[in-house]
Protein backbone atom coordinates (compact mmCIF):
# COMPACT_ATOMS: atom_id res chain seq x y z
CA UNK A 1 0.00 0.00 0.00
CA UNK A 2 2.55 2.50 1.29
CA UNK A 3 4.94 1.40 -1.90
CA UNK A 4 2.46 1.72 -4.10
CA UNK A 5 1.38 5.10 -2.79
CA UNK A 6 4.45 6.36 -3.05
CA UNK A 7 5.24 5.14 -6.64
CA UNK A 8 2.43 7.09 -7.38
CA UNK A 9 3.14 9.97 -5.73
CA UNK A 10 6.55 10.10 -7.11
CA UNK A 11 4.59 9.79 -11.00
CA UNK A 12 2.39 12.36 -9.96
CA UNK A 13 5.35 14.59 -9.38
CA UNK A 14 6.83 14.28 -12.63
CA UNK A 15 3.56 15.02 -14.34
CA UNK A 16 3.68 18.17 -12.38
CA UNK A 17 7.36 18.82 -12.84
CA UNK A 18 6.92 18.17 -16.63
CA UNK A 19 3.77 20.26 -17.32
CA UNK A 20 5.46 23.28 -15.76
CA UNK A 21 7.97 22.72 -17.88
CA UNK A 22 6.22 22.56 -21.30
CA UNK A 23 5.75 24.89 -23.13
CA UNK A 24 4.27 26.66 -25.30
CA UNK A 25 0.70 25.64 -24.25
CA UNK A 26 -2.21 25.85 -25.56
CA UNK A 27 -4.96 28.71 -24.35
CA UNK A 28 -8.14 27.05 -23.14
CA UNK A 29 -9.88 30.22 -21.31
CA UNK A 30 -9.20 33.95 -21.72
CA UNK A 31 -10.43 36.26 -20.05
CA UNK A 32 -9.91 39.91 -21.74
CA UNK A 33 -10.56 43.01 -19.93
CA UNK A 34 -13.79 41.68 -18.63
CA UNK A 35 -16.17 43.68 -16.60
CA UNK A 36 -19.31 43.25 -15.14
CA UNK A 37 -21.97 45.63 -13.51
CA UNK A 38 -25.07 44.90 -11.63
CA UNK A 39 -27.46 47.29 -11.06
CA UNK A 40 -29.46 46.88 -7.36
CA UNK A 41 -31.71 49.10 -5.83
CA UNK A 42 -30.55 52.20 -8.14
CA UNK A 43 -27.02 51.57 -7.27
CA UNK A 44 -24.38 49.95 -10.35
CA UNK A 45 -22.30 47.67 -8.30
CA UNK A 46 -19.24 46.62 -10.22
CA UNK A 47 -18.65 43.37 -9.69
CA UNK A 48 -15.78 42.89 -12.65
CA UNK A 49 -13.33 45.72 -13.20
CA UNK A 50 -11.60 44.86 -16.08
CA UNK A 51 -10.41 41.09 -15.50
CA UNK A 52 -7.47 40.06 -17.62
CA UNK A 53 -6.70 36.18 -17.42
CA UNK A 54 -5.62 33.27 -19.09
CA UNK A 55 -6.03 29.79 -18.43
CA UNK A 56 -4.14 27.33 -20.39
CA UNK A 57 -4.89 23.87 -21.47
CA UNK A 58 -4.45 20.85 -18.53
CA UNK A 59 -4.22 23.69 -15.61
CA UNK A 60 -5.76 23.68 -13.02
CA UNK A 61 -6.69 27.36 -11.84
CA UNK A 62 -7.50 28.18 -8.82
CA UNK A 63 -9.02 31.65 -8.55
CA UNK A 64 -8.89 32.85 -4.22
CA UNK A 65 -10.83 35.59 -2.88
CA UNK A 66 -12.93 36.34 -0.22
CA UNK A 67 -16.60 36.56 -0.88
CA UNK A 68 -17.97 39.23 -2.68
CA UNK A 69 -14.06 39.86 -4.88
CA UNK A 70 -16.20 38.69 -7.56
CA UNK A 71 -14.80 35.05 -8.32
CA UNK A 72 -18.66 33.61 -8.79
CA UNK A 73 -19.08 36.19 -11.42
CA UNK A 74 -16.15 35.77 -13.22
CA UNK A 75 -16.32 31.62 -12.84
CA UNK A 76 -19.99 32.70 -14.62
CA UNK A 77 -18.58 34.53 -17.50
CA UNK A 78 -17.16 31.04 -19.01
CA UNK A 79 -20.42 29.62 -19.58
CA UNK A 80 -22.11 33.19 -19.79
CA UNK A 81 -24.22 32.40 -17.24
CA UNK A 82 -23.36 35.80 -16.96
CA UNK A 83 -22.78 37.76 -19.41
CA UNK A 84 -20.05 40.45 -19.28
CA UNK A 85 -20.84 44.07 -19.72
CA UNK A 86 -18.04 44.38 -21.84
CA UNK A 87 -14.27 42.83 -22.14
CA UNK A 88 -14.34 39.50 -24.21
CA UNK A 89 -14.25 35.55 -22.77
CA UNK A 90 -12.47 33.53 -25.49
CA UNK A 91 -13.02 29.69 -24.88
CA UNK A 92 -11.06 27.39 -27.19
CA UNK A 93 -10.52 30.20 -29.51
CA UNK A 94 -14.40 31.25 -29.85
CA UNK A 95 -15.83 34.53 -28.56
CA UNK A 96 -18.97 32.80 -26.66
CA UNK A 97 -21.00 36.48 -26.74
CA UNK A 98 -20.90 36.38 -30.82
CA UNK A 99 -22.93 33.31 -30.50
CA UNK A 100 -26.24 31.57 -31.53
CA UNK A 101 -28.23 30.71 -28.85
CA UNK A 102 -28.29 27.01 -30.40
CA UNK A 103 -24.49 27.37 -30.68
CA UNK A 104 -23.84 28.34 -26.91
CA UNK A 105 -25.87 25.62 -25.79
CA UNK A 106 -23.55 23.06 -27.88
CA UNK A 107 -20.66 24.84 -26.50
CA UNK A 108 -21.97 24.62 -23.03
CA UNK A 109 -22.12 20.76 -23.29
CA UNK A 110 -18.45 20.75 -23.63
CA UNK A 111 -18.05 22.92 -20.16
CA UNK A 112 -19.45 20.90 -16.99
CA UNK A 113 -19.61 23.03 -13.96
CA UNK A 114 -20.21 21.74 -10.36
CA UNK A 115 -21.38 23.56 -7.62
CA UNK A 116 -21.09 24.30 -3.39
CA UNK A 117 -24.14 23.01 -2.92
CA UNK A 118 -24.55 20.52 -5.60
CA UNK A 119 -27.41 21.02 -7.07
CA UNK A 120 -28.43 17.69 -8.03
CA UNK A 121 -32.49 17.05 -8.87
CA UNK A 122 -33.70 15.96 -5.50
CA UNK A 123 -36.62 14.12 -7.26
CA UNK A 124 -33.88 12.04 -9.09
CA UNK A 125 -32.19 9.57 -8.45
CA UNK A 126 -28.72 9.16 -8.81
CA UNK A 127 -28.39 7.68 -12.29
CA UNK A 128 -30.83 9.63 -13.34
CA UNK A 129 -28.59 13.08 -12.21
CA UNK A 130 -25.77 11.72 -13.80
CA UNK A 131 -27.71 11.12 -17.22
CA UNK A 132 -29.62 14.36 -17.49
CA UNK A 133 -27.36 16.33 -19.64
CA UNK A 134 -27.45 12.96 -21.92
CA UNK A 135 -30.93 13.28 -22.05
CA UNK A 136 -30.98 16.68 -22.83
CA UNK A 137 -29.31 16.15 -26.00
CA UNK A 138 -31.40 13.12 -27.26
CA UNK A 139 -28.63 10.81 -26.32
CA UNK A 140 -29.72 7.10 -27.26
CA UNK A 141 -31.03 4.49 -24.30
CA UNK A 142 -27.93 1.95 -24.71
CA UNK A 143 -25.01 5.10 -24.89
CA UNK A 144 -26.56 6.85 -21.85
CA UNK A 145 -26.34 3.67 -19.62
CA UNK A 146 -23.03 2.63 -20.78
CA UNK A 147 -21.73 6.23 -20.08
CA UNK A 148 -23.93 6.54 -16.62
CA UNK A 149 -22.27 3.33 -15.32
CA UNK A 150 -18.79 4.10 -16.23
CA UNK A 151 -19.00 7.85 -14.46
CA UNK A 152 -20.48 6.10 -11.40
CA UNK A 153 -17.17 3.46 -11.73
CA UNK A 154 -15.09 6.60 -12.02
CA UNK A 155 -16.35 8.56 -9.27
CA UNK A 156 -16.29 5.95 -7.17
CA UNK A 157 -20.55 5.52 -6.54
CA UNK A 158 -21.68 2.63 -8.64
CA UNK A 159 -23.76 1.32 -5.67
CA UNK A 160 -25.30 4.20 -5.51
CA UNK A 161 -27.14 4.53 -9.13
CA UNK A 162 -30.38 3.62 -7.78
CA UNK A 163 -29.71 6.30 -4.48
CA UNK A 164 -31.68 9.29 -3.92
CA UNK A 165 -29.62 12.58 -3.60
CA UNK A 166 -30.96 12.84 0.04
CA UNK A 167 -29.80 9.85 0.73
CA UNK A 168 -26.38 10.32 -0.19
CA UNK A 169 -23.26 12.41 2.37
CA UNK A 170 -22.04 15.61 0.96
CA UNK A 171 -19.22 13.99 0.04
CA UNK A 172 -20.85 11.38 -2.62
CA UNK A 173 -23.46 14.19 -3.94
CA UNK A 174 -20.14 16.07 -4.92
CA UNK A 175 -19.15 13.06 -6.74
CA UNK A 176 -22.48 12.69 -8.29
CA UNK A 177 -22.24 16.24 -8.89
CA UNK A 178 -18.79 15.82 -10.83
CA UNK A 179 -20.32 12.59 -12.78
CA UNK A 180 -22.57 14.32 -13.95
CA UNK A 181 -20.49 17.39 -15.44
CA UNK A 182 -18.46 14.85 -17.03
CA UNK A 183 -21.11 13.47 -18.77
CA UNK A 184 -20.91 15.03 -21.91
CA UNK A 185 -17.56 14.46 -22.26
CA UNK A 186 -16.45 18.26 -21.70
CA UNK A 187 -12.71 19.32 -21.96
CA UNK A 188 -13.63 22.45 -19.49
CA UNK A 189 -14.60 21.99 -15.41
CA UNK A 190 -15.88 25.08 -13.75
CA UNK A 191 -15.74 24.57 -9.98
CA UNK A 192 -17.85 26.66 -7.78
CA UNK A 193 -16.41 26.56 -4.83
CA UNK A 194 -16.96 22.63 -4.86
CA UNK A 195 -15.48 21.83 -1.66
CA UNK A 196 -16.59 24.52 0.50
CA UNK A 197 -19.42 22.59 2.11
CA UNK A 198 -17.69 19.60 3.09
CA UNK A 199 -15.60 18.75 6.10
CA UNK A 200 -11.40 18.31 5.79
CA UNK A 201 -11.58 15.01 5.05
CA UNK A 202 -14.13 14.73 2.25
CA UNK A 203 -12.68 17.84 0.87
CA UNK A 204 -8.98 16.11 0.30
CA UNK A 205 -11.34 12.74 -1.50
CA UNK A 206 -12.54 15.35 -3.58
CA UNK A 207 -9.62 17.36 -4.51
CA UNK A 208 -8.01 14.18 -5.03
CA UNK A 209 -11.09 12.92 -7.71
CA UNK A 210 -10.58 16.22 -9.32
CA UNK A 211 -6.83 15.62 -9.92
CA UNK A 212 -8.07 12.42 -11.47
CA UNK A 213 -10.42 14.49 -13.69
CA UNK A 214 -7.39 16.26 -14.76
CA UNK A 215 -5.06 14.21 -15.23
CA UNK A 216 -7.04 11.17 -16.64
CA UNK A 217 -9.81 12.91 -18.74
CA UNK A 218 -7.37 15.75 -19.75
CA UNK A 219 -10.17 18.26 -18.68
CA UNK A 220 -8.40 22.08 -17.75
CA UNK A 221 -10.12 23.24 -14.36
CA UNK A 222 -10.93 26.12 -13.42
CA UNK A 223 -11.84 26.53 -9.42
CA UNK A 224 -13.17 29.26 -7.25
CA UNK A 225 -12.28 28.89 -3.72
CA UNK A 226 -11.74 31.24 -0.77
CA UNK A 227 -9.51 27.79 1.01
CA UNK A 228 -5.58 28.36 0.06
CA UNK A 229 -5.63 24.78 1.58
CA UNK A 230 -7.73 23.88 -1.89
CA UNK A 231 -5.10 26.20 -3.75
CA UNK A 232 -2.15 24.69 -2.44
CA UNK A 233 -3.39 21.14 -2.40
CA UNK A 234 -4.33 20.97 -6.61
CA UNK A 235 -3.57 24.22 -8.55
CA UNK A 236 -0.90 24.75 -10.84
CA UNK A 237 -1.69 28.37 -11.24
CA UNK A 238 -3.46 30.74 -8.86
CA UNK A 239 -4.79 34.26 -9.41
CA UNK A 240 -6.11 36.19 -6.14
CA UNK A 241 -8.80 38.46 -6.20
CA UNK A 242 -9.87 41.41 -4.36
CA UNK A 243 -12.69 43.92 -5.25
CA UNK A 244 -13.04 42.99 -8.70
CA UNK A 245 -10.14 43.20 -9.76
CA UNK A 246 -7.02 40.11 -10.19
CA UNK A 247 -4.72 41.94 -7.94
CA UNK A 248 -1.68 39.11 -8.42
CA UNK A 249 -1.48 35.83 -10.45
CA UNK A 250 0.84 33.24 -11.05
CA UNK A 251 2.79 29.61 -10.85
CA UNK A 252 1.07 28.56 -7.50
CA UNK A 253 4.82 27.92 -5.95
CA UNK A 254 5.75 31.20 -7.04
CA UNK A 255 3.17 32.96 -5.10
CA UNK A 256 3.70 30.41 -1.55
CA UNK A 257 7.62 31.77 -1.81
CA UNK A 258 7.27 35.31 -3.39
CA UNK A 259 3.22 36.61 -2.18
CA UNK A 260 3.35 40.52 -4.06
CA UNK A 261 0.24 41.72 -2.43
CA UNK A 262 -1.07 42.02 1.60
CA UNK A 263 -4.45 39.86 0.42
CA UNK A 264 -2.06 36.77 -1.12
CA UNK A 265 0.27 37.16 1.95
CA UNK A 266 -2.93 36.44 4.07
CA UNK A 267 -4.34 33.34 1.92
CA UNK A 268 -0.63 31.98 2.24
CA UNK A 269 -0.59 32.68 6.08
CA UNK A 270 -3.99 30.83 5.89
CA UNK A 271 -2.09 27.29 4.95
CA UNK A 272 1.77 28.55 5.90
CA UNK A 273 2.51 29.61 9.34
CA UNK A 274 4.62 32.54 9.68
CA UNK A 275 4.05 33.96 12.52
CA UNK A 276 7.01 33.99 14.98
CA UNK A 277 5.86 31.91 18.23
CA UNK A 278 6.36 33.24 21.90
CA UNK A 279 8.94 31.21 22.60
CA UNK A 280 11.57 32.84 20.07
CA UNK A 281 10.84 35.91 21.32
CA UNK A 282 11.83 34.35 24.56
CA UNK A 283 15.20 32.83 23.28
CA UNK A 284 15.95 36.36 21.65
CA UNK A 285 15.63 38.74 24.89
CA UNK A 286 18.39 35.34 26.60
CA UNK A 287 20.86 36.04 23.58
CA UNK A 288 22.10 39.28 24.77
CA UNK A 289 24.29 39.83 21.66
CA UNK A 290 25.86 36.78 21.57
CA UNK A 291 23.56 35.48 18.91
CA UNK A 292 20.55 36.68 16.05
CA UNK A 293 17.78 35.23 15.35
CA UNK A 294 16.80 35.22 11.49
CA UNK A 295 13.58 33.74 9.60
CA UNK A 296 14.40 32.03 6.12
CA UNK A 297 11.78 31.37 3.79
CA UNK A 298 12.65 28.63 0.98
CA UNK A 299 11.54 26.76 -1.58
CA UNK A 300 12.72 23.83 -2.91
CA UNK A 301 14.61 20.16 -2.58
CA UNK A 302 17.93 21.30 -1.01
CA UNK A 303 17.60 24.97 -0.05
CA UNK A 304 16.50 25.25 3.18
CA UNK A 305 17.85 22.74 5.70
CA UNK A 306 21.26 22.70 3.28
CA UNK A 307 21.85 26.09 3.92
CA UNK A 308 21.35 25.55 7.69
CA UNK A 309 23.50 22.61 8.03
CA UNK A 310 26.11 24.98 5.78
CA UNK A 311 26.28 27.91 7.77
CA UNK A 312 27.57 25.32 10.97
CA UNK A 313 29.92 23.84 8.87
CA UNK A 314 31.33 26.96 6.72
CA UNK A 315 31.80 29.59 9.53
CA UNK A 316 32.85 29.90 12.89
CA UNK A 317 29.00 29.51 14.34
CA UNK A 318 26.60 27.91 16.68
CA UNK A 319 23.08 27.16 14.88
CA UNK A 320 19.99 26.39 16.82
CA UNK A 321 16.33 25.60 15.32
CA UNK A 322 13.98 27.24 17.17
CA UNK A 323 11.15 27.04 15.10
CA UNK A 324 10.21 24.69 12.18
CA UNK A 325 7.72 24.29 9.42
CA UNK A 326 7.48 22.97 6.27
CA UNK A 327 5.48 21.42 3.85
CA UNK A 328 5.25 20.18 0.70
CA UNK A 329 3.23 22.11 -2.34
CA UNK A 330 2.83 19.73 -5.68
CA UNK A 331 5.87 17.74 -4.33
CA UNK A 332 8.01 20.39 -3.37
CA UNK A 333 8.93 21.37 0.13
CA UNK A 334 8.75 24.61 1.24
CA UNK A 335 8.83 26.35 4.49
CA UNK A 336 9.72 28.60 7.18
CA UNK A 337 12.33 28.24 9.64
CA UNK A 338 13.93 30.49 12.63
CA UNK A 339 17.56 30.33 13.48
CA UNK A 340 19.86 31.38 15.97
CA UNK A 341 23.14 32.03 14.89
CA UNK A 342 25.84 31.97 18.05
CA UNK A 343 29.28 33.01 17.51
CA UNK A 344 31.38 36.61 17.11
CA UNK A 345 29.28 39.13 15.59
CA UNK A 346 32.17 38.93 12.71
CA UNK A 347 30.92 35.36 11.95
CA UNK A 348 27.71 36.21 12.16
CA UNK A 349 27.43 38.75 9.68
CA UNK A 350 29.80 36.43 7.58
CA UNK A 351 26.92 33.97 7.55
CA UNK A 352 24.19 36.12 7.21
CA UNK A 353 26.06 36.87 3.85
CA UNK A 354 26.44 33.73 3.03
CA UNK A 355 22.45 33.08 3.35
CA UNK A 356 21.49 36.07 1.60
CA UNK A 357 23.17 34.69 -1.52
CA UNK A 358 21.26 31.52 -1.20
CA UNK A 359 18.42 31.17 -3.19
CA UNK A 360 16.33 31.74 0.18
CA UNK A 361 14.62 34.66 1.48
CA UNK A 362 16.05 35.71 5.18
CA UNK A 363 15.28 38.59 7.11
CA UNK A 364 16.50 39.30 10.95
CA UNK A 365 14.05 39.08 13.84
CA UNK A 366 14.55 41.61 16.30
CA UNK B 1 -90.65 17.51 3.05
CA UNK B 2 -87.93 15.57 3.23
CA UNK B 3 -85.26 14.53 0.30
CA UNK B 4 -85.01 11.27 -1.21
CA UNK B 5 -81.91 9.33 -1.72
CA UNK B 6 -82.03 9.33 -5.09
CA UNK B 7 -82.07 13.34 -5.16
CA UNK B 8 -79.19 13.10 -2.87
CA UNK B 9 -76.88 11.04 -5.19
CA UNK B 10 -78.38 13.07 -7.92
CA UNK B 11 -76.84 15.90 -6.20
CA UNK B 12 -73.27 13.92 -5.56
CA UNK B 13 -73.40 13.07 -8.88
CA UNK B 14 -73.48 16.57 -10.24
CA UNK B 15 -71.06 17.84 -7.95
CA UNK B 16 -68.58 15.68 -9.37
CA UNK B 17 -69.28 15.96 -12.64
CA UNK B 18 -69.05 20.13 -11.59
CA UNK B 19 -65.59 19.72 -10.10
CA UNK B 20 -64.38 16.79 -11.93
CA UNK B 21 -64.76 18.78 -15.64
CA UNK B 22 -63.74 22.09 -14.01
CA UNK B 23 -60.84 21.02 -12.64
CA UNK B 24 -59.71 19.86 -15.64
CA UNK B 25 -60.41 22.81 -17.09
CA UNK B 26 -59.04 25.16 -14.82
CA UNK B 27 -55.82 23.27 -14.19
CA UNK B 28 -55.45 23.46 -18.20
CA UNK B 29 -55.44 27.32 -18.50
CA UNK B 30 -53.75 27.55 -14.06
CA UNK B 31 -50.64 25.10 -15.22
CA UNK B 32 -49.45 27.37 -18.14
CA UNK B 33 -50.45 30.30 -16.38
CA UNK B 34 -48.52 29.44 -13.53
CA UNK B 35 -45.42 28.39 -15.02
CA UNK B 36 -45.46 31.42 -17.13
CA UNK B 37 -46.31 33.74 -13.68
CA UNK B 38 -42.78 32.50 -12.71
CA UNK B 39 -40.24 31.67 -15.57
CA UNK B 40 -41.35 35.22 -16.67
CA UNK B 41 -40.32 36.72 -13.89
CA UNK B 42 -37.61 39.35 -13.07
CA UNK B 43 -34.26 37.41 -13.50
CA UNK B 44 -36.03 34.08 -14.53
CA UNK B 45 -35.36 31.69 -17.49
CA UNK B 46 -37.78 33.49 -20.05
CA UNK B 47 -37.99 36.75 -18.22
CA UNK B 48 -40.57 39.04 -19.75
CA UNK B 49 -41.54 42.27 -17.74
CA UNK B 50 -44.63 42.84 -20.33
CA UNK B 51 -46.08 39.31 -19.99
CA UNK B 52 -45.25 39.43 -16.01
CA UNK B 53 -46.70 42.57 -15.60
CA UNK B 54 -49.89 42.12 -17.66
CA UNK B 55 -50.50 38.79 -16.65
CA UNK B 56 -50.27 38.84 -13.12
CA UNK B 57 -53.05 42.14 -12.22
CA UNK B 58 -55.20 40.22 -14.24
CA UNK B 59 -55.21 37.25 -12.04
CA UNK B 60 -55.37 39.13 -8.96
CA UNK B 61 -58.28 40.84 -10.03
CA UNK B 62 -59.97 37.75 -11.18
CA UNK B 63 -59.34 36.01 -7.63
CA UNK B 64 -60.84 39.25 -5.72
CA UNK B 65 -64.53 38.86 -7.24
CA UNK B 66 -66.57 36.52 -5.15
CA UNK B 67 -67.64 33.57 -6.41
CA UNK B 68 -71.55 34.73 -6.45
CA UNK B 69 -70.86 37.82 -8.48
CA UNK B 70 -68.56 36.09 -10.93
CA UNK B 71 -71.12 33.68 -11.70
CA UNK B 72 -73.85 35.66 -12.34
CA UNK B 73 -71.51 38.54 -14.23
CA UNK B 74 -70.28 36.29 -17.24
CA UNK B 75 -73.79 34.62 -18.03
CA UNK B 76 -73.39 36.21 -21.73
CA UNK B 77 -69.91 34.64 -21.75
CA UNK B 78 -71.17 31.79 -20.60
CA UNK B 79 -74.11 31.49 -23.11
CA UNK B 80 -71.92 32.16 -26.08
CA UNK B 81 -69.44 29.49 -24.71
CA UNK B 82 -71.95 26.59 -24.21
CA UNK B 83 -75.01 28.14 -25.40
CA UNK B 84 -76.94 28.14 -22.37
CA UNK B 85 -76.58 29.95 -19.16
CA UNK B 86 -78.64 27.68 -16.90
CA UNK B 87 -78.07 24.10 -15.93
CA UNK B 88 -75.03 21.97 -14.40
CA UNK B 89 -72.72 22.33 -17.75
CA UNK B 90 -73.22 26.27 -17.36
CA UNK B 91 -71.75 26.38 -13.91
CA UNK B 92 -68.62 24.89 -15.27
CA UNK B 93 -67.43 28.03 -17.16
CA UNK B 94 -67.99 30.35 -14.41
CA UNK B 95 -66.04 27.38 -11.88
CA UNK B 96 -63.14 27.41 -14.31
CA UNK B 97 -62.33 31.08 -14.85
CA UNK B 98 -62.33 31.41 -10.76
CA UNK B 99 -60.74 28.58 -10.21
CA UNK B 100 -58.04 28.66 -13.43
CA UNK B 101 -56.53 31.73 -11.85
CA UNK B 102 -56.11 30.16 -8.26
CA UNK B 103 -54.73 27.16 -9.46
CA UNK B 104 -51.98 29.58 -11.36
CA UNK B 105 -51.03 31.07 -7.79
CA UNK B 106 -50.61 28.06 -5.97
CA UNK B 107 -48.66 26.57 -9.05
CA UNK B 108 -46.50 29.37 -9.08
CA UNK B 109 -45.87 29.19 -5.02
CA UNK B 110 -44.69 25.25 -5.93
CA UNK B 111 -42.41 25.91 -8.89
CA UNK B 112 -40.72 29.24 -6.81
CA UNK B 113 -39.50 26.80 -4.54
CA UNK B 114 -37.30 25.20 -7.14
CA UNK B 115 -33.98 25.87 -5.78
CA UNK B 116 -32.45 29.06 -7.71
CA UNK B 117 -28.87 26.93 -7.86
CA UNK B 118 -30.88 23.45 -9.98
CA UNK B 119 -31.91 26.00 -12.65
CA UNK B 120 -28.01 27.23 -12.99
CA UNK B 121 -27.43 24.04 -12.97
CA UNK B 122 -29.48 23.10 -16.09
CA UNK B 123 -28.67 26.21 -17.65
CA UNK B 124 -24.80 25.27 -17.04
CA UNK B 125 -25.82 21.82 -19.25
CA UNK B 126 -27.29 23.61 -22.06
CA UNK B 127 -30.57 23.02 -21.01
CA UNK B 128 -33.69 24.87 -23.24
CA UNK B 129 -36.47 26.78 -21.70
CA UNK B 130 -39.13 24.07 -22.17
CA UNK B 131 -36.12 21.11 -21.12
CA UNK B 132 -35.89 22.92 -17.91
CA UNK B 133 -39.36 23.56 -16.89
CA UNK B 134 -40.43 19.89 -17.88
CA UNK B 135 -37.58 18.16 -17.06
CA UNK B 136 -36.13 20.36 -14.00
CA UNK B 137 -39.02 22.41 -12.52
CA UNK B 138 -41.85 20.16 -12.67
CA UNK B 139 -40.20 16.88 -11.41
CA UNK B 140 -38.59 18.80 -8.52
CA UNK B 141 -42.08 20.38 -7.05
CA UNK B 142 -44.57 17.21 -8.34
CA UNK B 143 -45.25 16.23 -5.13
CA UNK B 144 -46.52 20.12 -4.09
CA UNK B 145 -48.26 20.23 -7.18
CA UNK B 146 -50.23 17.72 -6.13
CA UNK B 147 -50.80 19.01 -3.31
CA UNK B 148 -51.44 22.29 -4.87
CA UNK B 149 -54.78 20.80 -7.32
CA UNK B 150 -55.62 19.33 -4.08
CA UNK B 151 -56.24 22.43 -2.25
CA UNK B 152 -57.96 23.84 -5.61
CA UNK B 153 -60.10 20.88 -6.01
CA UNK B 154 -61.57 21.61 -2.47
CA UNK B 155 -62.19 24.79 -3.38
CA UNK B 156 -63.87 23.98 -6.55
CA UNK B 157 -66.17 21.90 -4.14
CA UNK B 158 -67.39 24.76 -1.87
CA UNK B 159 -67.77 26.94 -4.77
CA UNK B 160 -70.09 24.52 -6.54
CA UNK B 161 -72.36 25.01 -3.41
CA UNK B 162 -73.24 28.46 -4.78
CA UNK B 163 -73.89 26.96 -8.84
CA UNK B 164 -77.39 26.21 -7.61
CA UNK B 165 -77.51 30.20 -8.63
CA UNK B 166 -77.76 29.02 -11.97
CA UNK B 167 -79.69 26.10 -11.45
CA UNK B 168 -76.14 24.13 -11.57
CA UNK B 169 -77.13 21.63 -8.68
CA UNK B 170 -75.20 19.43 -6.53
CA UNK B 171 -74.89 18.93 -2.53
CA UNK B 172 -74.33 22.03 -1.66
CA UNK B 173 -77.36 23.78 -3.70
CA UNK B 174 -79.33 20.63 -2.05
CA UNK B 175 -78.30 22.03 1.61
CA UNK B 176 -79.62 25.80 0.51
CA UNK B 177 -82.87 24.88 -0.64
CA UNK B 178 -83.83 21.84 0.97
CA UNK B 179 -82.17 21.89 4.00
CA UNK B 180 -81.76 25.68 4.69
CA UNK B 181 -85.15 27.11 3.15
CA UNK B 182 -87.43 24.43 3.84
CA UNK B 183 -85.51 23.48 7.58
CA UNK B 184 -85.18 20.30 7.27
CA UNK B 185 -82.22 19.65 9.60
CA UNK B 186 -81.92 16.18 8.02
CA UNK B 187 -80.95 17.40 5.10
CA UNK B 188 -78.39 19.83 6.39
CA UNK B 189 -76.42 16.60 8.11
CA UNK B 190 -76.41 14.33 5.37
CA UNK B 191 -74.92 16.83 2.45
CA UNK B 192 -72.37 18.07 5.36
CA UNK B 193 -71.41 14.53 6.58
CA UNK B 194 -71.08 13.85 2.73
CA UNK B 195 -69.36 17.16 1.90
CA UNK B 196 -67.15 16.09 5.18
CA UNK B 197 -66.28 12.72 3.51
CA UNK B 198 -65.74 14.24 -0.01
CA UNK B 199 -63.21 16.91 1.40
CA UNK B 200 -61.34 13.98 3.75
CA UNK B 201 -60.99 11.66 0.55
CA UNK B 202 -59.72 13.96 -1.48
CA UNK B 203 -57.69 15.71 0.60
CA UNK B 204 -56.02 12.06 1.83
CA UNK B 205 -55.50 10.86 -1.48
CA UNK B 206 -53.84 14.03 -2.61
CA UNK B 207 -51.54 13.39 0.39
CA UNK B 208 -50.74 9.96 0.17
CA UNK B 209 -50.08 10.91 -3.53
CA UNK B 210 -47.63 13.54 -2.77
CA UNK B 211 -45.99 11.42 -0.55
CA UNK B 212 -45.77 8.50 -2.84
CA UNK B 213 -44.10 10.99 -5.29
CA UNK B 214 -41.45 12.32 -2.67
CA UNK B 215 -40.64 8.75 -1.13
CA UNK B 216 -41.28 10.27 2.47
Amino acid sequence: MSLLEQTDTSLRQNEVQEQRYALPKEKKIEFLQVEKKFESGGKIIEALKGVTLTVEKGDIFGVIGFSGAGKSTLLRTVNLLERPTSGTVIVDGKDLTTLSVAQLRRVKKDIGMIFQQFNLLESKTVFENVAMPLLLSQTPKKVVQERVAELLSFVGLSDKAKSFPDELSGGQKQRVGIARALATNPSILLSDEATSALDPQTTESILELLKRVNKEYNITILMITHEMNVIKEICNRVAVMEHGTVVEQGEVLDMFAHPQTETARNFVKSVIRDDIPPSVYKALANSRGQSKIYQIHFVGENSGQQVVSQVAKQFQTQVHMLFGNISELQGVPFGNMIVEIGGSSADIARAYQYIQQQNVTVKEIS
Amino acid sequence: MEVSSEQIWQAVYQTLYMVGVSLVFATLIGLPLGILLVVTRKGHILENQAIFSILNPIINVLRSVPFIILLVAIIPFTRLLVGTSIGTTAAIVPLVIYTGPYIARLIENSLLEVNAGIIEAAEAMGATPLQIIFRFLIPETLGSLVLSITTATIGLIGATAMAGAVGGGGIGDLAITYGYQRFSTITIVATVIILVVLVQGIQSLGNRLARKIRRK
